[in-house]
């Protein structure tokens, strides 16, 4: 009897989890139906070609046109100069708190950059306004700040915390063994961090960095406020730009229902989708490639 | 015979735990020296400060002298990183690096300023005898290797840089008989050119291996001397209750 009782209680507990697992499935091809069904109505209007190489967007126009180029190249730029300030600055940081940091400053910092992403991104958009706008402004004589290097700044610190927790978890992951062996091979802290630890922890940091520039693609409160949302092609760091998500949230709220304006923005939260959907992959493939030198 | 590396009155901390105790000791040129004696006697630790391993942890607090070649090696004026060019070590878990089987070697070479190219990643991987094995394979992870090639990697890994002495850390504890039999014959082999000190807790593997062997006993050195002397006309009684199994 008991061990009937055991082989029911298993079997429930199987049911329970395989059906919490094809929830979430579920869910994500829910999602990406409901945004594809839309965004079907909206290609039989205007052509996919013109849709994805059209230079410009402005579809409340007396001859609407759906170019979203602007919009990706918008995307684009913030997102990667995020990066690109980002992933120094945090995967430093990491470094410095597993390898070089005293057990007491590293009781500080850990929670300190973990309440850092605590902060709203609307407060990091107050933020952007106020001062790293006029900030970069008055640096480089602009009228105003409101541009693609203003979100790139502010996305890079909400990405901050997640590169600089992951990375770190990801250094102090490697194995001590590594690290003895290259001092004793006569290496120097820094060139043991550098060639050996570092590369060792790769496949983790480069999943920090790819979670970190999927927050900045889909971050969406924080570049409505501080890139200025002009509909112009932008051709570098000091242009405005209109992302793919402010253009959503702007556009969404005062869109009349079911009109090609209103499929226009599924199909390019599809484009977004994909986009977020690239930078995986390309982490996955990246973090294949490393895990190879580890022993499995 | 020449002595080689020295160690005088040398006292071993981890914290309050005194680990060594008053170790006096002397290391020959181009003998094998086993250390010898049961779990948690200190015989690693010993091992460890030899190259200054223990700078790496904080808890570790050493007084003493040691000295290679005469000269203090816990002394401001040398450089960690050059001493342990010249005192190379094998760890007990075979530990290559997670890349390829040449850059295992040409990594040690590269961060010496030492001459990196093919002939002498080969000439060290050929003196670990493990050349044969590797050849063909240079550019595969080295995290492929059976455990043994592992370890006859990281050998030939220390023997690029041209070391001094060698120092090993029970390197077959995780081996098989066949792989530990490889790397006895390469001890031998090693030994016409390096000054090996190699901790077991094998005490067959100390009589074939070792030239002489020193037995330790909760961080003291009980016993010090020939090999076979140690083993077969041991003048301690704790030596002789080790040797003969009695406990450890």
């Amino acid at each position: 009897m008991q061990y009937k009782k055991r082989i029911a209680i298993d079997q429930i507990a199987k049911i329970i989890f395989k059906s919490t697992g094809y929830l979430v499935l579920a869910l994500l091809g829910g999602i990406f139906f409901m945004l594809l069904y839309n965004a079907v109505a909206f290609f039989l209007e205007v052509s996919p070609l013109d849709f994805i190489s059209g230079s410009q967007w402005n579809p409340t126009a007396a001859e609407p046109v759906y170019g979203i180029l602007p919009l990706i190249v918008s995307t684009s730029i913030v997102s990667f100069g995020a990066m690109l300030i980002a992933v120094p600055l945090g995967v430093g940081t990491a470094a410095f708190i597993s390898e070089y940091a005293s057990p007491k400053l590293k009781t500080i910092l850990k929670p300190a950059i973990e309440m850092l992403a605590a902060i709203p991104s609307v407060v990091i958009g107050f933020l952007g306004i106020v001062l790293v706008g006029p900030g970069i402004a008055d640096l480089n004589n602009l009228p105003n700040g409101l541009n693609a290097l203003n979100g790139a700044i502010l996305l890079a610190i909400m990405a901050l915390p997640t590169i600089i927790t992951i990375s770190e978890d990801a250094i102090h992951a490697v194995p001590q063994t590594y690290r003895e062996a290259s001092y004793g091979l006569g290496a120097s802290r820094w060139q043991t961090l550098r060639k050996i630890t570092i590369p060792a922890a790769a496949p983790g940091i480069i999943a920090a960095v790819m979670l970190g520039l999927g927050r900045a693609i889909g971050e969406t409160m924080t570049v409505l406020m501080a890139t200025g949302n002009a509909a112009i092609f932008p051709k570098g760091f000091f242009d405005s730009v209109k992302t793919i998500t402010a253009t959503i949230a702007i556009e969404m709220g005062e869109v009349p229902y079911q009109t090609t304006h209103y499929y226009a923005l599924f199909a390019i939260a599809i484009v977004l989708f994909f986009m977020t959907l690239v930078a995986n992959l390309i982490g996955e493939y990246f973090i294949n490639r490393f895990r190879k030198y580890h022993a499995a | 015979m020449k002595s080689k590396l020295v160690a005088e009155q040398l006292n071993l901390w981890f914290g309050s735990k005194q680990v060594l105790k008053n170790i006096n000791i002397e290391f020959e040129e181009n003998k094998v020296t086993a250390l010898i004696g049961p779990s948690g006697c200190g015989k690693s630790t010993l091992l460890r400060s030899f190259n200054r391993m223990h700078d790496l942890y904080p808890e570790a607090r050493i007084e003493g002298h040691i000295k290679l070649d005469g000269r203090e090696i816990y002394q401001k004026d040398i450089e960690v990183t050059d001493l342990r060019k010249r005192i190379g070590m094998v760890f007990q878990k075979a530990n290559p690096f997670p890349k390829s089987i040449y850059e295992n070697i040409s990594y040690g070479l590269k961060i010496n300023n030492l001459i990196a190219d093919k002939a002498t990643v080969q000439k060290a991987l050929e003196e670990a005898y493990i050349w044969e094995e590797v050849k063909d394979d240079l550019k595969k992870p080295a995290t492929r290797l059976s455990g043994g090639q592992q370890q006859r990697l990281c050998i030939a890994r220390a023997v690029a840089l041209r070391p001094e002495i060698i120092l090993m850390d029970e390197p077959c504890s995780a081996l098989d008989p066949v792989s530990t039999l490889k790397i006895e014959e390469l001890i031998h082999h090693l030994k016409k050119k390096y000054t090996i000190v190699i901790v077991t807790h094998n005490m067959q593997q100390a009589q074939r291996v070792a030239d002489k062997t020193v037995f330790m006993y909760l961080g003291e050195i009980i016993e010090q001397g020939d090999t076979h002397q140690i083993f077969n006309n041991p003048q301690h009684e704790t030596t002789r209750n080790y040797i003969s199994g009695h406990f450890g």
